[in-house]
């Protein structure tokens, strides 16, 4: 059947299967293109159209697949013939064949080039020594991981703008001594001018990266190996370094298209009109980082090669679209640090002015720059680029406000907060797909989106680089007001209020039963059923962070209290990956006697637990099976060790250094202090996890300011600071109050602790919690330095009940017989340990058994064998 | 085996083929609303039993089809779109108690087993 049709079919043939390419494939499928032609892409990559744009995001633990913009039902759905890893190699236009490196020749009717660019990498000697690198694709990755991993300790990148900067970050993030080498005068010539340049390296170099501008590479020099071990420079030093990752711009990949007499420019790029056709052959189009397109530029970034491929399946389609230029807007997120440009950044425009704000000290540059007649013609934004959708948006326009008012940090002076809803409709709010604000308010009033990943799956705004996504979420919610909608602000399903709000009625009317909670103040539909994983375990935390206020037990596994907690408050213990538990002691301040040391070491011996220190000064025993937890503690607890909570949304670690007593710089006892807060604050049950750690003095070993509450000695007693965040995005804490001296210090971390478990949302932490609250750092100064709500005594009392109340988890239930009971793996088989918890050997240790897990998902009749396999090993 | 001395007490039965024998798994007693437990079958499979707060009673396979861990009956149990479900511990994913069937991904089903208090 197939035969006849291919010949009378008409073909398309898609050389290069990137982000641009697949984007081709979309717009042809939506104008029914793939059912009237054969379309056959040629991949050059080991695998499909993946997002180039998010590459770095692999090292922050996106997988190959998880970058995948290709779904392969799409490519079967549309009878798409997907060659991959077959490149073209050949074009000959007489005939109107593309030759593929497998030996397959396709006659196309329409040939359409998306080819991307290549990295430049410049002619210095020895440029393809073993240890160089580009970073481009995938593969490349891949590449510069194997090789820092295995032989690098320091890595140079070569080239300061966009991509070097990210690569940079990459190889920092692989542990790499990570260095810049930038030939312009400052960091990201391109986008930024000399001011931004500055307050970029600032912050840049604080982040422990050393830049280099203003020189050139010479020379890579090689060792007796033939790989990579330093630098010459232009300026005559050398720098060591065990790679080199060349990241100095990139260039379109136009051989293809010459070797078979394309016209292309100057300086690279294959020609092409408005259309995206090719000036040179009306069947052959280009589009994306290889095309020059009709205003005589070749675009790097993404969006307007989403444009091109729009165009050109138009034109396919016969429908009328140009492609007459884009804007160059870009916001990132380079190494945590906030960098846009839009429109006239450079300020090239005639008569134009400048305003600028700038504050070294922070690390923020924000320049607008302005028309004569008060049109904001574009700008830059260093350090804090939140106002960048907005100021995009109003781009050619005269904004309704001074454009000082829009760069002024909030606080100084900065009379309003331009919201979206001051944009004109035509305004472009996603530049990725050149969504208008009007296409979005559509999305709601008329297609009735009610959620942002609505909308995004509606119009597409928001699924290219990200960037437009807080703008989005703030159209939305207010079109939602707007049209009477009531924004559901609730916890989950069961729950209309916040946290916050039930925080507040559990307080006011002393409700100590979930299920009153449930019956009495959920959601009509809810009432009467059992509530749900999202607020079962949130209710149960603020009945118990309240509970000898109001009267509840504060025992977590005491009757309805023990069907609320999350399994690793349930069992007391942390669940890992093959269903069996990690058991962490209190290490109160990281501070233990060996007496204790060798219990820990006698008590993982006995039962085959392995070890580890952890990130929060103490130990980890990993491997327990749910029905050892009770022995174990029973020793632990003999041994005078409690609960360290290494489980619950609570207090965990408070860290120390060894300060005064031992350090010659220390200035105050910060151990003793470390051990004090640990205990005052053990067992107190919060929105998340509380971390703590004190210093002796400001060289801040112990890591103060990276932690919920941070205390760092001076020589008049101890600074506090408030809302530090490591993990996923870390934050600077704040500095609440200074030179506090000890009562003072503990009544301030009450009023703060007690304030934050008040207010905070669900799994806050107290990071995102101060960035959220209106006001910030000045209210919460202002509520608990200043009592501003005159609610300190209230705060400091719930505290004050809490530290009495206290009682160890472990102890209270070694000696209760009925909680023991549910520890085990089956009911109808207590002795019996679950088989699937089974453990290989690993570095004088052992780990699960991992291949065990994967063979139990095998269908139910397989079952007998794998159990029976499993008491083999 | 020794005789259970309360004979008041009802027991959990689980019925493992269809209309096969009922297997007795353990007193009513030890199920406590809203949290699971897990029993082994003669055959070696594991089953996650609940009961909620209106005492019904609802048994699946206890093993989670996304981790291969038998880890199921330490879920948190809930009511969604007034159908009960539990939530595996590990990655979260819900399960309907009644079908076996997984609310976060509609291709992945876990076995149901017929269950009561006799
Ligand atoms: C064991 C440990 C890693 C280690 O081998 O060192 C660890 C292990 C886990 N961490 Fe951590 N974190 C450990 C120190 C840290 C640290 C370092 C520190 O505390 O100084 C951090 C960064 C500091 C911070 O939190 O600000 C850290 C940031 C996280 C995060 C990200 C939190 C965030 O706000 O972004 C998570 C995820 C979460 O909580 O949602 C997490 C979650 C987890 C969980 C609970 C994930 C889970 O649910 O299975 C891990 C289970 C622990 C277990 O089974 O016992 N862990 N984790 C460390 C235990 C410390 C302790 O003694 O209690
Ligand atoms: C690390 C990194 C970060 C970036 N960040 C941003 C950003 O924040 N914002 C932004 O707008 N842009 C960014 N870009 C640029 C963006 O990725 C490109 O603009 C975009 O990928 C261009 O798409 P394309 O399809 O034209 O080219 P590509 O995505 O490069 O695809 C071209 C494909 O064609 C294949 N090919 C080449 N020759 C042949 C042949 N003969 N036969 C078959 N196949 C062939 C190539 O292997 C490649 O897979 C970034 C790029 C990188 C590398
Ligand atoms: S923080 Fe200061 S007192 Fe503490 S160990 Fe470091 S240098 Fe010594
Ligand atoms: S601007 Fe890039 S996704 Fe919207």
């Amino acid at each position: 059947m197939s035969t006849a049709t291919t010949e009378t079919t008409p073909t398309i043939v898609l050389v290069g299967h990137g982000m641009v390419g697949q984007r081709f494939l979309e717009a042809l499928a939506e104008r029914g293109l793939t059912a009237t032609h054969r379309v056959v892409v040629l991949c050059e990559e080991p695998r499909p159209a993946y997002d180039r744009v998010q590459l770095t995001s692999y090292f922050s633990g996106k997988t190959p697949e998880d970058l995948s913009m290709t779904d392969m039902a799409f490519i079967e759905e549309h009878g798409i013939e997907l060659r991959i890893g077959d490149p073209a190699e050949s074009i000959d236009r007489e005939a109107k064949k593309v030759t593929a490196r497998s030996g397959l020749v396709v006659d196309y009717d329409i040939l359409v080039l998306a080819t991307g660019s290549y990295p430049f990498v410049p002619p210095v000697p020895n440029k393809d020594a073993t240890g160089c690198f580009v970073y481009r694709t995938i593969e490349d990755l891949l590449a510069i991981e194997e090789y820092a991993q295995a032989r690098a300790t320091t890595g140079a990148v070569v080239g300061g703008g966009l991509l070097g900067l990210e690569a940079a970050g990459a190889l920092k993030g692989l542990g790499l001594d990570a260095h810049i080498v930038e030939f312009a005068p400052r960091l990201m010539p391109v986008q930024v001018d000399e001011g931004g340049g500055a307050a970029l390296l600032r912050t840049i170099e604080d982040m422990g990266l050393s830049v280099h501008t203003g020189v050139g590479t010479q020379e890579i020099v090689v060792g007796e190996d033939g790989a990579v071990t330093g630098m010459k420079l232009s300026d005559g030093s050398e720098l060591g370094t065990d790679m080199v990752v060349f990241s100095a711009g990139v260039r379109p990949r136009d051989q293809l298209a010459r070797d078979c007499g394309l016209t292309v420019g100057e300086r690279g790029g294959i020609s092409v009109d408005e259309q995206c056709r090719t000036v040179t052959d009306p069947h052959v189009f280009a589009i994306g980082e290889c095309a020059l397109a009709a205003d005589g530029r070749v675009y790097g970034l993404v969006a307007p090669g989403y444009e091109q491929a729009e165009t050109a399946a138009a034109t396919i389609a016969a429908d009328e679209a140009a492609f007459t230029g884009a804007d160059l807007s870009t916001k990132l997120k380079l190494l945590g640090v906030d960098v846009a440009s839009f429109g006239d950044a450079h300020g090239t425009a005639e008569d134009c002015l400048d305003v600028v704000y700038s504050d070294s000290r922070s690390g923020l540059y924000k320049k607008l720059v302005i028309g004569r007649d008060g049109t904001l013609l574009g700008g830059i934004l260093v350090g804090d680029a939140d106002a960048y959708g907005t100021l995009r948006a109003f781009t050619g326009s005269v904004p309704p406000v001074a454009p000082e008012a829009l760069v002024l940090p909030a606080g100084a002076g900065a009379p309003v907060q331009l919201g979206p809803s001051a944009l004109p409709d035509d305004a472009v709010i996603c530049s990725c797909h050149n969504v208008t604000k009007g296409t979005i308010r559509g999305a709601v009033t008329d297609h009735e989106c009610t959620t942002v990943p609505e909308v995004k799956k509606c119009t597409k705004a928001g699924t290219g680089c990200g960037s437009c996504i807080k703008v989005l979420g703030q159209l939305v919610t207010a079109e939602l007001e707007a049209s009477g909608v009531e924004v559901d602000k609730g916890l989950c399903g069961c729950f209309s209020q916040t946290r916050e709000e039930l925080y507040e009625i559990v307080l006011a009317l002393r409700i100590t039963s979930y299920q009153e909670l449930l019956d009495r103040h959920g959601r009509e539909a809810a009432r009467g059923g059992d509530g749900c994983e999202v607020c079962k375990p949130t209710v149960g935390s603020i009945i118990a962070s309240l509970a000898p206020t109001i009267g509840a037990d504060g025992y977590v596994l005491e009757g309805e209290q023990a069907a609320l907690q999350d399994t690793n408050d349930h069992f007391l213990a942390n669940l890992q990956k093959n269903g069996s538990y990690s058991v962490v002691p209190r290490i109160p301040g990281g501070e233990i006697a060996p007496e204790k040391l060798i219990v820990i070491g006698e008590i993982a011996r006995d039962f085959g637990l392995y070890t580890k220190i952890t990130g929060g000064q103490r130990i980890d025993m990993f491997g327990a099976r749910v029905e050892q937890l009770p022995s174990i503690w029973a020793r632990l607890v003999d041994a005078g060790f409690e609960s360290g909570h290494a489980y619950g949304k609570s207090l965990r670690t408070v860290k120390s250094c060894v300060g005064q007593t031992w350090c010659r710089y220390g200035v105050q006892d910060s151990v003793r202090m470390a051990i004090d807060l640990e205990l005052r604050y053990r067992g107190l049950r919060s929105p998340h996890k509380l971390k703590s750690a004190v210093s002796g003095c400001a060289r801040e070993c112990a890591e103060a300011q990276s932690k919920d509450f941070g205390v760092i000695a001076t020589s008049n007693g101890w600074n506090l600071y408030v809302g530090g965040n490591g993990g996923a995005t870390p934050r600077h804490a704040d500095l609440l109050a200074q030179d506090l001296s000890d009562a003072e210090l503990i009544r301030l971390i009450d009023r703060f602790l007690m304030f934050y478990i008040r207010t905070a949302d669900r799994l806050e932490r107290t990071s995102t919690w101060l960035e959220r609250i209106p006001g910030g750092l000045d209210h919460v100064r202002d509520v608990v330095v200043h009592n501003s709500l005159g609610i300190c005594d209230e705060l400091e009392s719930l505290m004050a009940a809490h530290v009495s109340h206290y009682r160890d988890e472990w102890a209270q239930t070694i000696n209760d017989p009925e909680k023991l009971a549910r520890f085990v793996s089956f009911v109808n088989a207590p002795d019996t340990p679950d088989p699937v918890v089974a453990f290989v050997p690993e570095r004088d240790q052992m780990k699960p058994d991992l291949p065990l897990l994967s063979i139990g998902l095998r269908p139910a009749d397989t079952l007998e064998d794998v159990l029976e396999g499993s008491t083999q090993r | 085996m020794t005789l259970a001395l309360e004979t008041t007490d009802l027991k959990v039965q689980l019925q493992l083929t269809e209309a096969g024998d009922w297997f007795a798994v353990c007193d009513l007693s030890t199920l406590f609303p809203g949290r699971g437990v897990a029993a082994l079958l003669p055959d070696g499979r594991q089953v996650a039993l609940f009961r909620d707060r209106n005492g019904r009673l609802y048994a699946i396979d206890n093993r989670d089809p996304f981790t291969g861990a038998a880890v199921l009956s330490r879920g948190l149990t809930g009511t969604h779109q007034g159908r009960p479900f539990v939530a595996s511990p590990l990655l979260k994913q819900r399960f309907d108690l009644e079908s076996g069937q997984c609310l976060d991904d509609e291709s992945v089903r876990v076995t149901a087993y017929e269950v009561r208090a006799a």
